[in-house]
């Protein structure tokens, strides 16, 4: 039974969404850490980069597979996850806190709207 | 896709189920790094059902195996098993299995799954043009088989509880336990006897248990059972796979194929000088004699990076030399390792190459093999 907090917003590709102010934290679920179990590295993007929506911006690679990461929303990357770089497995301990993957300062704050709530996440993974 | 006899029991321990080579099989159950540690360190079970049988029978079937696999078998007496390769007029390997002198006149061979059909078409055709083929007869048993293979340095401890008793064929032993490597018995048990041989994919010490449906059924929970106090655990092809690259073993489709000689792929160990002709032996020996094009390599990451995956170029001194043919994150050593061919004259160990990742190239360098010892 995956972990899915009510105050995140969540993407069909398994990114979850924390908005505060104009800044959305990004990072992926505790469903998609599960699914792809030990995590040995992540590949982040680099800070300044100008995301489109569902642009793939980083690389999550588990033992047996490489999984492409897609920012939910548009933006500017402003800061990214060292931790998750330096100890991947973080991301499996603590996928929605310590184990984010970058911030992006929103440039279209109505994107937001498309993101699926806790519930229809719950309902697309059949949780 | 086919499933093995223990589908249910994947099911109810919540596998993660994957399709290899037409096989409904589990990749993984809790997780790779857990299972292939649990190998090394005490012990896993693993279904290998999905593997091929075919049976070799009669006064001209030691002649005729001697003629199509590349290994001598004449140097098996019954109860011995050895490591062979079956390859086509040009060395190419059709397939990598072994072969099992069960008696006199009674061998197994246990091939890969997804090879089992090509194999047995290749073997009927070889043996339709065979002096002696009214001496022997070839049939594909798989349907008849399931199997089990129970690895790790905590096995010898308690598989003779699973197994218990002296065994009635193949090699006679007082228990299971007193097999030595490559060693065949057949022991009673439950729902009719299963041949158990001192073998395995891991590098570890173990024990391989083939037998009907029921029986194999039964000794995958009584091992688990047993096990338990052990630390035994059930493990999927994703540990399978971490656990062989470790220490080199080539996989089908991956390190060999058609294109590919056993020469090439640093098994000439296993090609027989002396024992006459056989089918490839020409190409075979002439490599040994002369060289060849290509060479099997393991080789380590030393830059930090994205694992190593199959089909990743390699760069030696800026120039593309090869292509990674296995590649993972070593659970073992918690580095990326892996398995790829290049130029004979880059493939020397200490070599310094590159692996591109994503458009970009990491240090890596060529190791001895095994790239995992204990």
């Amino acid at each position: 039974m995956s972990n899915i907090p009510s105050d995140l917003k969540y993407t069909k590709s398994h990114e979850w969404v924390r908005v505060s102010g104009d800044i959305a934290t990004v990072g992926i679920t505790d469903h998609a850490q599960h699914e792809l179990t030990d995590i040995v590295f992540v590949e982040l993007p680099d800070v300044g980069r100008r995301l489109k929506a569902g642009e793939a911006c980083a690389v999550v690679e588990s033992v047996k597979t490489t999984s492409d990461i897609y920012s939910p929303v548009g933006g500017d990357i402003i800061e990214t996850n060292k931790s998750v770089v330096d100890d991947p497995a973080l991301v499996n301990r603590e996928p929605h806190a310590g184990g984010w993957f970058f911030k992006i300062k929103l440039s279209n704050p109505a994107e937001l709207n498309a993101l699926l709530s806790s519930e229809n996440y719950e309902k697309q993974i059949g949780g | 896709m086919k499933r093995t006899a223990l589908f249910s029991a994947h099911q109810k321990l919540g596998a993660r189920l994957i399709d290899f080579g037409g096989w409904e099989m589990p990749v993984q159950y809790t997780s790779i790094v857990d299972e292939h540690l649990a190998v090394r360190n005490a012990a896993g079970i693993f279904d290998i059902s999905h593997m091929g049988e075919v049976t070799v029978c009669g006064a001209a079937a030691e002649e005729f195996l001697n003629g199509v696999l590349t290994n001598d078998v004449r140097k098996l007496s019954p109860g011995l098993g050895q490591y062979t390769l079956l390859c086509n007029q040009h060395g190419g390997a059709i397939d990598d299995l072994y072969v099992y002198k069960l008696s006199a006149e009674v061998y197994l061979l246990i091939v890969n799954a997804s090879r089992t059909q090509a194999d047995v078409a290749w073997l009927k055709a070889r043996a339709e043009k065979f002096p002696r083929r009214g001496e022997m007869i070839l049939s594909d048993a798989s349907h008849n088989y399931s199997a089990v293979a129970v690895q790790g340095p905590r096995v010898k401890d308690f598989i003779a509880d699973c197994i218990p008793g002296a065994s009635l064929a193949a090699l006679r032993v007082n228990r299971v336990t007193d097999l030595k490597k490559n060693q065949i018995g057949e022991f009673h048990f439950d729902h009719g006897g299963v041949l158990v041989s001192r073998t395995g994919y891991t590098g570890e010490d173990g024990f391989e248990i083939v037998g009907g449906d029921k029986a194999i059924e039964l000794a995958w929970y009584k091992v688990l059972a047993v096990g338990a106090p052990y630390g035994i655990k059930p493990c999927g092809l994703g540990a399978r796979d971490t656990l062989r690259t470790e220490v080199c073993y080539p996989l089908y489709g991956h390190e060999l194929d058609e294109q590919t000689t056993p020469i090439e792929a640093g098994l000439g160990f296993f090609v027989s000088d002396g024992k006459g002709e056989f089918v490839g032996g020409e190409t075979l020996a002439k490599q040994k004699a002369n060289g060849v094009r290509k060479k099997l390599v393991a080789f380590k990451m030393t830059d930090k990076s994205a694992p190593p995956r199959p089909h990743y170029p390699i760069w030696v001194n800026d120039v593309g030399a090869g292509i990674v043919t296995s590649g993972t994150q070593s659970p073992s050593l918690g580095i990326g390792i892996g398995l790829g061919y290049l130029p004979p004259e880059s493939a020397g160990p200490g070599t310094k190459l590159e692996v591109e990742i994503r458009g970009k190239r990491f240090a890596a360098a060529i190791v001895p093999k095994p790239i995992y010892k204990k």
